[in-house]
């Protein structure tokens, strides 16, 4: 045993390995937040008016609003005012000339990980060279789905060249009054990605951050928002395995899916965020509102997320089961190690007939990680039919962590049926023991059977993510417990 | 309509006009007074009352009940008799009638007695555990009951006495209650390795409006065993409002079924904190709902020392415009390694208007532990309802097989026989409400 309880203390003692560079931004907007401010971003931005209105319209309706205090996080209160909200993207000056100069651990890293060249130095923010740059890798794609009628560009030129699109439906799974940060996004959303599938189609690749170059520095209030029309089917990936080098602590994200009749849209995270120092210091707030909507008949929403990094994870990815037959899915892994809170889970709101859900959670905390799913299941009266399961498991790895469940089932519908289930329990004693025998490290075997223990999730990640991810948690527990 | 201002006013009115037995208790009872005071009656802008709108509690000025109740015979108290028990304490309107209870010899080291009884020869027990463990500080109903309770029941076991029989103690509310309220308490205590089971039932006529608030604290000793059985029959129009808080020493075992039937508005709190290594805990719990009826668990499994074992079943049976809320948090605390946690609610619509909200929690701040939970929302299988009708059994009557044998997965798990036979019998009645089941099985 006593191998194993070192293992854990070092997974405790473990600091975060990728570093976190504070650098000088150009072009910038003073500090604090106010009317002017916000017809400055819309103005450098060239909005039309609609957009300005619609973002003051949200600031004077966030000026109303109190910051939430249910989730089961703790930090210092946020100044609001002390915060920059617009910063044009860093100039190529203060970058790192080249993958030399980046620090060898991250290199290691994403050798660890198996990143392709390319884009570590597009990980790592290197000013990418203009022969080899990976712009053109992204033209390249970006005229293939164009071929397609696919619309994929960041929401600054969908704003431009797409107004019909964004006014329609901009807003309209996650109003600007949803919630204290959805609303401080909506008056302030720097940039984001906006894509368009239209009827009947498939969209042949997995659109990802890897190649989206317009989203290299879409800050700290990033504004997405994906449409699958008639039929359509898009899988879309955001973040990365790779430590993201980034320089805001808050972030405040809104995503929007919309899902038409009979299309699919699967949507699938990777975070790792600065999580903060060993002690607890630093580290992003991760405060993001996720939804999407099933409007059409038989349509789908498939929620992935693997959540590592960030001190604070405050996320309820969700789906809105509006039209018949529609199905909604969540898959979640969240872990949290040393100081980090998660407060984490999904809403899934049944309307329509015969809609369904499933949610699939697990949670791993570790150190004096505290880890929480908070869900919601609603059916409501109309949601004749509607079925959903869920199951949320958590593990635990060391005595001073904590793992926290609270579950909201409401069902207002007699024929529907709704599961529930959660189990919490320690890794294995008698697991590690049996692969140790076996001639298998602790390290090894705890690896196994986190990854064992997170396979329903695992399984359902586009592939090449699903091979990351599985490495990311390696690389998480390694020189640790596993 | 009265402001809710003028209604705490009349409480407080009350809390002066009531008598003043005990000295000793005057301090706990002002402290609690002043804390209703603060609180107020909850919103259901708290987390914790969220689904359950007491408002309509709230806007009635409920008086305590005059000393002379009328209407209640022996013959009205037969139906909540139960057989077998080993003493009998009846309070009609909150006030304890000799005349109906049957306290015959108990064996040495039991004490069964009415608390009006006890006040002059409080004892140990008493002074130690009295409003000692309901929390006071959170709960407005559990002050309101410290500041206001007249009477109630007291019972103690000795160390190494076990009682096999049960002590009944049967709260009844007169015909003619209507607009009144009461403030039952019951207090439990067992010494070292003793064994009780308390069934505790409140009854009360239908078409009247009164408020029962109710407290029960019980203390299980080392290595005791107690067992509850907490029944609730209040008439359709009235608000049940109960707390039933345990605490347990080492090794000590507790068992509760909460059996929940009638009251328009019923809303139960269960604590048990297990405060020894070694303790083990069981909730059991049945509420069944029809018409206009609200019912609302709120359970807290306090897992505080390791080595503690709990275990959970609650089950609901909605129909017509009911509404059932369960909520069941399990909380380990920091340390308590070896907690073992099971949990499970399950319920069932009878029709298309009932709503359930369940909300199972984990709170888990220790590692080496096993803690599930699962909470269920459904209807009877329609397979188990075709196999019973290929077999010649009607549409109604099977749907009654399988919602008994739904129910009785809770029961069963009573360990008094007749108590057992009549919660069934009572079920039953009510389920097959508007046809006999007897004529068609």
């Amino acid at each position: 045993m006593s191998t194993e309880v070192s293992a854990i203390e070092q997974l405790t003692n473990q600091e975060y390995k990728f570093g976190f560079v504070t650098e000088i931004e150009e072009d910038r907007v003073p500090l604090g937040l106010n009317e002017e401010i916000i017809e400055v971003i819309s103005a450098k931005k060239n909005e039309p008016k609609f957009m300005l209105d619609w973002r003051l319209k949200s600031y004077r309706h966030w000026l109303t609003m109190k910051e939430p205090t249910w989730a089961n996080v703790h930090y210092p209160p946020i100044d609001y005012q002390a915060a920059r909200y617009y910063s044009a993207p860093k100039g190529k000056g203060d970058r790192p000339k080249s993958l030399e100069e980046v620090d060898p651990k991250l290199l290691e890293t994403y050798d660890k990980l198996g990143i392709p060249l390319k884009e570590r130095e597009l990980l790592a923010g290197v000013a990418v060279d203009a022969v080899f740059d990976s712009v053109s890798v992204a033209t390249t794609y970006r005229e293939k789905l164009a071929e397609l009628g696919i619309i994929f560009c960041s929401m600054s030129e969908a704003i431009q060249n797409h107004p019909d699109l964004v006014k329609e439906y901009l807003g309209s799974v996650v109003p600007y009054t949803d919630n204290f940060f959805a609303t401080l996004n909506s008056a302030v959303f720097s940039d984001g990605s906006f894509a368009y599938i239209p009827k009947g189609v498939r969209c042949p690749m997995e659109l990802s951050t890897y190649f989206r170059i317009n989203a290299k520095d879409t800050g700290q209030f990033e504004r997405t928002l994906i449409i699958a029309d008639e039929g359509a089917y898009v899988s879309y990936l955001e973040g990365c395995t790779a430590p993201m080098r980034d320089t805001n602590q808050l972030h405040a994200a809104v995503v929007e899916l919309i899902a038409l009749d009979n299309a699919q849209i699967k949507y699938s995270t990777v975070q790792n965020w600065y999580p903060g120092d060993k002690d607890g210091k630093g580290g992003i707030y991760n405060f993001v509102t996720k939804r999407g909507k099933c409007l059409g008949v038989n349509s789908k929403i498939s929620w992935t997320q693997v959540e590592t990094g960030s001190a604070i994870t405050w996320k309820y990815p969700g789906c809105i089961l509006l039209g018949e037959n529609s199905v909604g899915e969540f898959y979640s892994v969240a872990v949290t190690n040393n100081y980090q809170q998660a407060d984490t889970g999904t809403k899934m709101i049944h309307i329509g007939k015969n809609t369904r859900s499933t949610i699939v959670s697990k949670g791993i905390s570790a150190g004096r990680g505290q880890n929480t799913y908070r869900g919601l299941v609603k059916i409501l009266k109309g949601a004749s039919g509607a079925r959903n399961y869920s199951q949320c498991d958590s593990l635990l790895m060391g005595d001073k962590c904590g793992a926290h469940t609270f579950p909201y089932l409401e069902v207002k519908n007699s024929t529907s049926q709704v599961e529930h289930e959660a189990s919490t329990s320690k890794i294995g004693e008698d697991q590690i023991f049996y692969c140790r025998q076996r001639g298998i490290s602790t390290e090894d075997a705890v690896s196994m059977i986190v990854n064992g223990f997170c396979k329903e999730v695992f399984r359902v990640l586009p592939m090449e993510f699903a091979v990351e991810a599985q490495k990311l948690l390696c690389v998480s527990l390694e020189g640790s417990v596993g | 309509m009265p402001e809710i201002a003028e209604i705490t006013e009349s409480y407080f009115a009350d809390f002066t006009r009531r008598e003043r037995r005990a000295a000793w208790l005057e301090p706990l009872r002002e402290r609690a007074m002043e804390r209703f005071g603060e609180l107020g009656f909850p919103t259901t802008r708290l987390e914790d009352w969220r689904f359950t709108n007491v408002a309509p509690l709230t806007r009635t000025p409920f008086k305590m009940p005059s000393p002379v109740a009328d209407g209640v015979t022996e013959r009205n108290l037969d139906a909540a008799r139960i057989e077998e028990v080993a003493a009998l304490l009846v309070f009609v309107d909150g006030v304890f009638e000799p005349g109906f209870s049957r306290l015959r010899t108990l064996p040495a080291g039991v004490r069964a007695a009415s608390l009006r009884d006890a006040w002059d020869s409080p004892g140990k027990s008493l002074q130690g555990h009295m409003a000692r463990h309901a929390d006071t500080d959170r709960n407005a109903f559990v002050a309101l009951n410290t500041a206001m309770f007249q009477d109630g029941a007291l019972i103690e076991i000795a160390n190494g006495v076990v009682l096999e029989k049960p002590v009944h103690v049967l709260f009844v509310r007169a015909p003619n209650a209507r607009g009144t309220v009461t403030h039952p308490r019951v207090l439990v205590v067992t010494g070292r390795d003793a064994q009780v089971k308390v069934i505790e039932s409140h009854v009360g006529s239908a078409g009247t409006a009164y408020f029962t608030n109710a407290v029960t604290e019980l203390v299980a000793g080392e290595n005791s065993s107690v067992e509850h059985l907490k029944l609730q029959e209040e008439g359709d129009e009235a608000f049940h409002i109960g707390m039933i808080h345990s605490h347990q020493e080492r090794s000590s075992r507790f068992v509760s079924h909460s059996v929940s039937l009638g009251a328009r508005l019923a809303r139960h709190d269960i604590i048990s904190v297990m405060a020894g290594e070694g303790a083990e805990c069981t909730l059991n719990g049945l509420y069944q709902a029809g018409g206009n009826q609200h019912v609302d668990h709120h359970t807290r499994l306090d897992h505080a020392m390791p080595h503690c074992a709990s275990r959970e079943y609650y089950r609901g049976i909605l129909d017509g415009k009911s509404s059932g809320v369960f909520n069941g948090a399990i909380i380990v605390r920091k340390d308590a390694q070896k907690t073992d946690a099971i949990q499970s609610n399950k319920n069932l619509l009878l029709s298309e208007e009932a709503t359930i909200n369940t909300k199972p929690e984990l709170q888990i701040l220790a590692d080496d532990v096993r803690c599930t939970h699962g909470a269920t929302v459904g209807q009877l299988n329609a397979d188990a309802l075709f196999y019973l009708r290929a077999r010649g059994i009607g549409f109604e009557a099977a749907r009654h097989l399988l919602t008994r044998a739904f129910a009785n997965d809770v029961l069963s798990r009573v360990t008094h026989i007749p108590a057992r036979e009549q919660l069934e019998a009572k079920l039953l009645a009510r389920l097959s409400a508007g046809w006999k089941p007897e004529e068609v099985l």
